[in-house]
């Protein structure tokens, strides 16, 4: 079977074509084109598996000079938790000051994955 | 404000400055902190909102800096690497200042809560980005209710504001912002009920359909547009209709979509009315100055660089870009530079170059974007019969800008180029 898919690791967008056979519950990779370089291949890999994306939002702020700060994953997480740490980012909320790069909610929902903060607010 | 004698002085205060930057955005950052390092010192970046950095404060999702940074940064995390190497280095800002005026003397004439601020500068640099075409630009029929908004708009509101624009969310227009705010709704609780294209390719980029609108469940619409804007106060719906292959709504494919809120990412345009007033021409198919390989404008000293001068699909290009300008201020600043004669056209499924002239003199990366899709494109550049410069695109978009590298030894001679995608 082959599966077609758009790479979203970098610009580029490249469509990637996967060559695969089901084994029961597991799916075996023959071959990965399409790519221009071999993140392209990680990234057919795991989304094969289990398709992972970082997400990005945002955190009150109480008493700082923006009413919020920008926050991301510290790295992807699986696609079916996107919605469940959403949940746990907006009952979150903090004092100012926050600096950027400062983990607001340390390993979200037990993923291994920090929310951290990508802006300072004073 | 009174005008005491204080603020009389302030008033007619005149500056001095080797360089003055207008917009302290990416472009404007990237091109100071160049300079400096080239021993240009004496520099002042005038900001017409009250931080540094530009569009990108409001941009929280990641993706920038792969190019320039090998990471995947936020907006916010990207302009910072940028204003803290400003700060190091104490360059000199001024934030809250909106330039009004730049002479081809390279007089700059600014507003600020003070009064009047003037810079005589030996060189210019335009970094003033872009804006969003509205839907005054689109003339869409229909009353004019809240809830119509651009996506840059809807991302301030969002982002900056913690506002929430509305519930039910139509999206016109597959431009990146559009694809990326269909996304930050969604996750912030709005139901997004399309994206709606009137040309038959989405105009964003492949990663951005896959990621913000596919892996939401998003449907995208192509070849539709909204043909009528229903509300008193708020909105209430809108007409989608298909088009034709000239761009037209077919009469009988109406639909009618209930939301209270539609955004349009309908297109970038190059904010260029202070290079008109310096006098510097403007090219017709980028929106922004016509400039050689060094960035100069057809005013001399008076140098573009990032979205005012071309709309680009990645910030790190616009860093790469203002760095690489900067390299011809400093070379305009110590002697004249190279006079920039031969033209390049744009030939064949080739809807814009950058630079549109050139001296012969230098290599060159020419950034062009191609007119349709084209699989496995050769782009050519030719000087008469000859080939001067080649390169192979595998899948050729629109939305992807590309770059190819002219070496001065393959020119023979001042003759016109022409730039082109072969069958």
């Amino acid at each position: 079977m082959i599966k077609e898919m758009t790479c979203v690791v970098c610009p580029n967008g490249c469509l990637l074509q996967v060559e695969y056979e089901k084994q029961g519950d597991q799916v075996a990779i023959q071959r990965i084109t399409g790519n221009l370089c071999k993140r392209g291949l990680e990234y057919a890999r795991q989304e094969m598996v289990s398709p992972r994306r970082t997400i990005a939002s945002s955190i009150l702020v109480e008493g700082g000079s923006m009413p919020l700060v920008s926050v991301r994953t510290s790295g992807p997480i699986p696609k079916a938790m996107i919605f469940p740490v959403m949940a746990e980012i907006r009952k979150c909320s903090v004092k100012a000051p926050v600096q950027a790069g400062t983990v607001l909610i340390p390993n979200v929902l037990d993923l291994g994955v920090d929310i951290i903060a990508t802006r300072t607010v004073e | 404000m009174g005008m005491g004698q204080d603020n009389l002085n302030k008033v007619n205060q005149v500056m001095e400055a080797s360089v003055v930057i207008v917009g302290g955005g990416p472009a404007g950052l990237a091109a100071a902190v160049r300079l400096y390092d080239r021993g240009v010192t004496d520099l002042l970046i005038l900001e017409r909102e009250n931080k540094l950095g530009g569009i990108l404060k409001q941009c929280i999702h990641d993706g920038f800096g792969l190019t320039r940074f090998g990471e995947s940064l936020s907006g916010p995390e990207y302009a910072d690497r940028f204003i803290q190497e400003v700060k190091q280095r104490n360059i000199r800002f001024i934030t809250d200042t909106t330039v009004i005026q730049i002479t081809p003397d390279h007089d700059v004439y600014a507003a600020h809560r003070d009064g009047l601020l003037h810079v005589r500068a030996r060189a210019v640099i335009l970094a003033m980005g872009c804006r969003e075409r509205t839907r005054g630009a689109l003339a869409i029929p229909g009353t004019r209710p809240a809830g119509v908004l651009t996506a840059g708009v809807a991302q301030a509101y969002m982002n900056l504001q913690n506002r929430m624009p509305g519930k039910k969310i139509v999206i016109l227009g597959s431009g990146d912002i559009g694809l990326i705010m269909a996304r930050r709704l969604t996750l912030e609780g709005a139901h997004v009920l399309g994206v709606f294209e009137i040309n038959p390719i989405p105009s964003g980029l492949p990663r951005n359909i896959q990621q913000c609108l596919n892996d939401y469940g998003i449907p995208l619409f192509l070849s539709h547009t909204v043909t009528d804007i229903r509300g008193t106060d708020r909105l209430q719906e809108v007409v989608v209709s298909k088009v034709d292959e000239k761009l037209q709504p077919l009469a009988g494919t109406e639909k009618v979509y209930a939301c209270d809120t539609l955004i349009l990412s309908v297109g970038l345009i190059p904010e260029n009315e202070l290079t008109i007033g310096a006098g510097a021409e403007l090219c017709p198919q980028t929106g922004g100055a016509y400039v050689d390989e060094w960035y100069q404008t057809t005013v001399p000293g008076l140098f573009a660089a990032g979205n005012v001068l071309h709309v680009h699909d990645l910030v790190d290009f616009v860093s790469l870009e203002a760095e690489t300008m900067a390299e011809g201020v400093v070379r305009y600043l110590n002697g004249a530079l190279p006079n920039a004669s031969i033209a390049l056209r744009c030939g064949k499924n080739i809807g814009h170059t950058v630079p549109q002239k050139i001296s012969g003199t230098e290599n060159v990366v020419v950034t062009l974007r191609v007119r349709a899709p084209q699989k496995d494109a050769e782009i050519v550049i030719r000087q008469g019969k000859a080939m001067v410069a080649r390169k192979r695109v595998r899948n050729a978009l629109p939305a992807n800008m590309i770059e190819i590298h002219l070496l001065k030894d393959q020119l023979t001679g001042g003759q016109d180029l022409e730039v082109s995608v072969n069958d």
